[in-house]
């Protein structure tokens, strides 16, 4: 008789902290104590607590285990599936009994990753167990296109791929383009740094991104369609693959689908790494072989897009959430988010946060409860200063504007972007001059060179940075940054120039004393820029224990054992902070400002 | 025929047509810089970029959108001025664009650009970046550091000769013009040797292994007159 179902995660990021060899012990352990008939192991898509991995959830009673190790094994077998006594110390925080009692999980919403971490992504029979592809039979036996494109607009589904364009107004469009074949794609590229949601929905279950394909086909008439999944996502790519060749066993995928005349088939295309290429008509270049390059729109890709032919590109997420509106409705889908912003949103929470990972929250809720509820707070000890959203070219919003909604309109207001979903939250060791100047490097190198602000834009604002930080600033700087964002944001070609400006604008905006202190004081207020800060020894704390002047690469930390204090010559320094972390007494502290 | 607005007056148009075909037929100058009668449009420097009232103001490359009926296009205004300036400004920053010693001095768009926009300084840091020269082809040169990039070298080359000699490498900054994927030119398998590219260029960048200061030539309007005379498929 079966008692307990163990999930264990084998999202990507628990495989590589050793998950593998979890299960793999687990799986010798039942064995061992003849429990493989009342235990059972299924492997799942990504959980969320990435940081916390490798996790485990044990049915029916929902006992969340982290940092589990092949030791823990013989323990949670002999105690828990034998004596029924949970493991405390790998329980979260120790203490919590069930999963809906934590918070990171209790303010999630999950919708998008309903099944991820739930159901063994590699077996079809489990995701039409829990309703899988009965959207798609809905569609193609009882609903005309034209009902299924209504009932998409009517729930406000927006695009979750940055842009937040209408998903029902784009499939409209595309029902009534003009040519043949059409086709449609999923955009699977996912190239902001950290982010991992889609990754996570094509790892855990990859069947509602082709069920919302197969849905999305039929109600614009198309006959093929693309996966474009970046080639760094392997066991994405195996999980697609075999996902798509079980769906066509089933027939739910190929000619006559479900018995009715509407046939329709997935193939995937590998992407080489460029961010630009997540871009639309960059995408479709690159499917055709061609360069990865945007191109002007109009015409747009649902006019005119694969080789000349209507195409509709739609992301990961907007594809997965598509079931849930045709099986559960339009009004319920809307029922979640605010007026303009509907439905549940994916990030990558990240940054100095206790809970990083990936969480599904509804849209509309505050920035501080993502950050501080789910996510936690930040560490500690710490104090938060800002939270970076939407991605390389999202914005820092400051403490302050934690109560902003996160909802399109509102991020947008205030300067910052939905973007993909990532979210960074930076605390007060963070100098905002230099996170803008990180960002900005991030999209200076992946422009692809074909419009002139983009290109020549971003890496002139990139050298003004450089100058700031390494104290050369002058007071012509901050306007000269301004002008030429607002140039580079009207003037790009595609969203890449477009955007790219918005980390600047927005720590311009909310930080200008840390810009100024850079350049009138020639200061690092948070003594992150190392030209910037000097090092000082603390006189009174300084024991001459010497740890200093033996862990100092440059000889800059001198003095003489037994005689303090000790001291930093300036012009060794390098600011590698070896001694700050040497010391025992503290008695070492980077100051904002230059020397003297 | 389609009828829309530029610059304040009505303007008639063959469906299909672009922005800048239908204010040009109508004696409305707009300037261009990566734009050549004969090739495809790329949209790509951004200097023709025009705001579409009837789009909520959207700025548009003139050389890559079709007109549509009733249609509001503002050519010229104050923004765009400054628009078009700053993005000229940027283009001379870039690379190297010192006339004085240019084999294209008064031959050059980018020169005339300058004229015409009114730009008497630049704002931005020179990057000079220094880049490399391919003198190997017997009778041409590209000098990189004059190159903005415009690839309209790259299209005459696909598009009029047929030869995919020219396409671009590397991205960014670091974009770079090159003959058959970045081998030296002498050594293209591909070049016909036409000479297409060099008239094609806008600037100083590609030209005749002949000519010394403002000597070189250009006559970008053969690609068109090739274009023309082609029998319509
Ligand atoms: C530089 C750049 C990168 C992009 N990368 C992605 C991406 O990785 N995934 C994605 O879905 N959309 C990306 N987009 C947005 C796409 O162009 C497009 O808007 C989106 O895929 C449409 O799908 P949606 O309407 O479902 O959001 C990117 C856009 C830009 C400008
Ligand atoms: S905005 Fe940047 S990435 Fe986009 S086309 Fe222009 S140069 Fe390329
Ligand atoms: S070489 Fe001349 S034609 Fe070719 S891209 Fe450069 S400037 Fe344009």
């Amino acid at each position: 008789m079966r008692r307990l179902d163990v999930l264990v995660c084998s999202g990507t990021a628990c495989v590589s902290s050793g998950s593998t060899e979890v299960k793999e012990s687990l799986a010798q352990a039942l064995a061992d104590s003849d429990l493989r008939s009342e235990v059972r192991i299924l492997e799942t898509g990504c959980m969320g607590p990435c940081e916390l991995g490798p996790v485990m959830m044990i049915y029916p009673e929902g006992t969340f285990y982290v940092k589990v190790s092949p030791d823990d094994v013989q323990e949670i077998v002999e105690e828990h599936f034998l004596k029924g006594r949970p493991v405390r110390r790998l329980l979260w925080e120790g203490v919590a009994p069930a999963l809906k009692e934590v918070p990171f999980f209790a303010r999630q919403h999950k919708l998008v990753l309903a099944n991820c971490g739930i159901i063994n992504p590699e077996r079809i029979e489990e995701y039409i167990a829990r309703g899988g592809y009965e959207a798609l039979a809905r569609a193609v036996s009882e609903m005309s296109p034209e009902q299924v494109i209504s009932e998409v607009s009517a729930s406000g589904l927006r695009g979750r791929g940055g842009a937040g364009f209408p998903a029902g107004k784009k499939w409209e469009l595309m029902r009534n383009a003009n040519g043949s074949p059409k086709y449609i794609v999923c955009n699977a590229d996912e190239g902001d740094p950290g982010a991992f949601m889609d990754r996570a929905v094509l790892e855990g279950d990859p069947h509602a991104v082709i069920e919302g394909m197969a849905v999305a086909a039929y109600a614009v008439g198309a006959q093929r369609g693309f996966v474009y999944v970046r080639a760094e996502y392997p066991l994405a790519i195996s999980r697609l693959e075999e996902a798509v060749g079980q769906a066509r066993r089933m027939g739910l995928l190929g000619d006559s689908i479900l018995e009715t005349d509407f046939s329709f088939d997935i193939e995937l295309r590998m992407g080489a790494g460029a961010f630009v290429c997540g871009e639309e008509t960059a995408l479709i270049a690159s499917i055709e072989g061609k360069r990865g390059e945007p191109r002007p729109r109009p015409p747009f890709p649902t006019e005119s897009g694969l080789w000349g032919c209507p195409t509709m590109i739609n992301n990961v997420e907007t594809l997965a959430c598509v079931r849930h509106v045709v099986v559960g409705g339009a009004d319920k889908f809307a029922s979640v988010g605010t007026e303009t912003s509907k439905g549940t949103k994916v990030f990558a929470l990240a940054g100095q946060i206790r809970n990083t990972g990936l969480v599904e929250v509804p849209m509309g809720i505050s920035l501080r409860e993502l950050v501080m509820e789910v996510g936690g707070g930040v560490p500690e000890g710490r104090n938060l200063k800002a939270v970076q959203i939407g991605g390389p070219s999202g914005g820092c919003l400051p403490e302050k504007l934690l109560d902003v909604p996160v909802d399109y309109e509102s991020l947008g207001e205030h300067g910052a972007i939905m973007g993909s979903g990532g979210v960074i939250v930076l605390d007060d060791t963070a100098c905002m001059v230099n996170v803008a100047k990180f960002f900005l490097e991030f999209t200076a190198d992946e422009s692809c060179g074909k419009c002139v602000p983009c290109r020549v834009g971003t890496s002139t604002m990139l050298d003004i940075l450089s100058r700031i930080v390494a104290g050369q600033g002058t007071e012509a700087d901050v306007p000269r940054l301004k002008e030429l964002a607002e140039s580079i944001k009207m003037g790009s070609l595609c969203g890449l120039g477009q955007t790219a400006p918005n980390p600047v604008l927005s720590t311009l905006r909310y930080f200008p004393e840390e810009y100024e202190a850079h350049i009138a004081d020639r200061a690092c207020p948070a003594g992150v820029c190392p030209d910037l800060v000097h090092y000082l020894v603390l006189v009174d704390q300084c024991r001459a224990c010497d740890r200093c002047r033996q862990v100092c690469p440059t000889g800059a930390a001198q003095g003489a054992p037994g005689t303090p204090p000790y001291h930093i010559e300036d012009e060794l320094c390098i600011r590698c902070g070896a001694c700050v972390e040497a010391c025992p007494f503290d008695a070492i502290i980077v100051k904002p400002g230059r020397k003297g | 025929m389609i009828t829309l607005e530029i610059a304040g007056r009505q303007v008639q148009a063959e469906p299909g047509q672009t922005i800048l075909e239908a204010a040009e037929s109508a004696g409305i100058h707009i300037p261009t810089l990566c734009n050549l009668k004969g090739l495809s449009p790329r949209g790509a420097c951004r200097i023709c970029l025009v705001e579409v009232t009837t789009w909520r103001g959207k700025l548009v490359p003139s050389c890559a959108t079709s007109v549509e009926e009733g249609m509001k296009v503002v050519a010229h205004s104050a923004r765009l001025r400054e628009l078009r300036r700053t993005i000229l400004e940027l283009l001379f920053a870039e690379r190297n664009h010192i006339c004085a010693v240019c084999v294209s001095n008064g031959s050059c768009e980018l020169q005339d650009l300058a004229c015409e926009l009114g730009m008497d300084h630049v704002r931005y840091p020179y990057r000079f970046p220094g880049l490399n020269m391919d003198a190997s082809h017997g009778k041409y040169v590209v000098d990189h550091n004059r190159c903005v990039l415009c690839g309209r070298c790259v299209r005459a080359c696909s598009e009029v000769e047929g030869a995919m000699t020219w396409g671009f490498s590397r991205r960014g900054v670091d974009t770079l013009v090159a003959t058959d994927v970045g081998s030296p030119w002498v050594d293209s398998k591909t070049c016909t040797e036409c000479g297409k590219c060099v008239e094609a260029c806008p600037t100083g960048a590609l030209l005749d292994k002949r000519t010394s200061v403002a000597e070189q030539e250009k006559d970008p309007e053969v690609l068109s007159q090739v274009t023309e005379r082609r029998p319509r498929v």
